[in-house]
């Protein structure tokens, strides 16, 4: 029997285990899940600040003349319609149309994309970006360059503010700035993965323990929590965005897991898109669909759903939520039944119990 | 004082039991709620659903996962503490005392010597971590 690898570690684990966080093996990386508790810490986020760790996460940069090319031809959305400073949500497909990870499209400039991928995900992104470069472009695997901190929440501006000159008001959601935080180089975007207003700041490694330190200061006065990947969680699932291995995988398409706006089958040929435009236009067997619990119980990851005693499909997330106060979570079922209004069981322990399925995002905040 | 009470018994599956005569109060260890966080449910057997010891009388469940709790002992449950039905995060805030799971008349007295002891109980724990 060969030793289990080791985990990896972000620049801020001493930190996080200084602080007292619960450490998980999250994907072979050693992370926080939780620090005061998942529900306090997702409240922080909802009402004032919070601040994550998310440097485990992996950057792939796309540099050369043809690099706005390379990257339309990798993935879903339409890289030539970015401007410079501009990031999409985007999908990075196999040619059979599922997926290989969900990913953060930067254009920093006409010869250079910056891409944030999945931790646990990183290196066969790469490789599948590598192997299928057939342009005037180099592919570098840059994740070693960079930690990443994801200021959110109502209050993230204020807090952040506090710490760069950049006007943070001035980046539009979905765009970023290259800037200082605390007088070290920073890439901000205004980007994140709860549903609420925020910031992911791409700092060096060896800057990161600082600035994580200085954040929590400047956010002190609103309360500021450090969060964990539970509250990650259950603030992304209420937004209903997507989590690979969960909604999305490599059996999944886009087009299943209702990302059809991140598919532009206009924009020419990409991988995957012979695929997609058959999907698109025989009709997809199954959808992405939210629900909520209608009798007591949560449902979970994996557990099966009926429909009149009959299996329909699975839950793919499910969770209380502490916003809502409701337990919802997500699933796939056969196209037809997936709008809201279905009553539909979840088997919770061999038991089904009553959900019903639901528009999402179950949360939207206040603009 | 210990955090761990004395006169309790425990479980590697972070049970304790308190024996009071021919009864035991149930509970889950202070360790357990830690590692779950938020608890957000609590199922407990009826009255009068016989429990055997190492098999499952209920289960609790936090925002992150759903745990069985293992029976420390046999017997027939007696009582059940119907707060955790309405407050499940008692069981974060005081799990060795207000927040007891069931009461259970034991029918294997002897069983108690299987379990463990506050300080091996903690021994335990502390080399799981």
């Amino acid at each position: 029997m060969s030793a289990p690898a080791p985990l990896k570690a972000t620049p801020l684990n001493a930190i996080h285990r200084e602080m007292g966080a619960k450490m998980v093996d999250f994907g072979g990386w050693d992370m926080p899940v939780q620090y005061s508790g998942i529900i306090d810490e997702h409240h922080a986020v909802r009402r004032g600040v919070g601040l994550f760790d998310v440097s485990h996460m992996g950057e792939i940069e796309i540099l050369g003349p043809e690099a706005i090319q390379c990257a339309d031809f990798l993935t879903t959305n339409a890289v030539s319609r970015l401007k410079e400073g501009q990031a999409q949500y985007s999908g990075l497909l196999y040619e059979h149309g599922g997926f290989v990870d969900d990913i953060l499209v930067h254009k920093v400039s006409d010869n250079h994309i910056f891409i944030c991928v999945n931790a646990s995900n990183q290196d066969k992104d790469y490789e599948h970006i590598r192997e299928r470069n057939r342009f005037d472009a180099v592919v570098e695997f840059t994740s070693g360059e960079y930690a990443q901190l994801a200021v959110q929440g109502p209050r993230a501006l204020t807090t952040l503010q506090k710490l760069t000159e950049v006007r943070l008001g001035e980046i539009r959601y979905y765009w970023f700035v290259d800037g200082k935080v605390s007088g070290a180089a920073a890439r901000i975007a205004r980007t994140g993965y709860t549903g609420e207003d925020g910031f992911e700041v791409y700092v060096d490694p060896s800057d990161a323990p600082r600035i994580w330190n200085e954040i929590l200061q400047a956010g002190q006065e609103f309360g500021i929590k450090p969060c964990g990947l539970g509250a990650r969680n259950t603030l992304r699932l209420e937004s209903a965005m997507a989590l690979y291995g969960h909604e999305i995988h490599a059996s999944i398409s886009p087009l299943e897991a209702d990302l059809a706006w991140i598919v532009k089958l206009n924009k020419g040929e990409f991988v995957g898109r012979a695929a997609l435009a058959k999907q698109n236009n025989d009709g997809v067997r199954r959808k992405l669909i939210g629900f909520e619990m209608r009798a007591r119980g949560i449902a979970r990851d994996g557990y099966e759903v009926f429909m009149n005693g009959l299996a329909a499909g699975w839950v793919t997330s499910g969770s209380p939520s502490p916003t809502l106060n409701k337990n919802i979570g997500m699933c796939y079922l056969p196209v037809e039944h997936a709008r809201a209004g279905t009553p539909i069981q979840v088997m919770i322990r061999n038991q089904p119990v009553d959900a019903e399925t639901v528009d999402t995002p179950f949360y939207k905040r206040a603009k | 004082m210990s955090k761990y009470p004395e006169e309790f018994r425990y479980t590697k599956e972070h049970e304790w039991v308190k024996v009071e005569g021919d009864t035991g109060l149930v509970g889950i260890t202070d360790h357990a709620q830690k590692e779950l966080g938020d608890i957000v449910y609590v199922d407990l057997p009826k009255v009068g659903t016989i429990v055997d010891k190492g098999k499952s009388l209920g289960s609790v469940e936090s925002v992150k996962a759903v745990s069985d709790i293992y029976s420390p002992i046999s017997g027939e449950v007696i009582a059940i503490n119907e707060t955790l039905t309405s407050a499940p995060e008692k069981l974060n805030e005081d799990p060795h005392g207000a927040a007891w799971l069931v009461k259970v008349r034991l029918n294997a007295p002897d069983e108690i010597k299987q379990l463990l002891s506050a300080s091996d109980y903690q021994t335990y724990i502390g080399a799981e971590s």
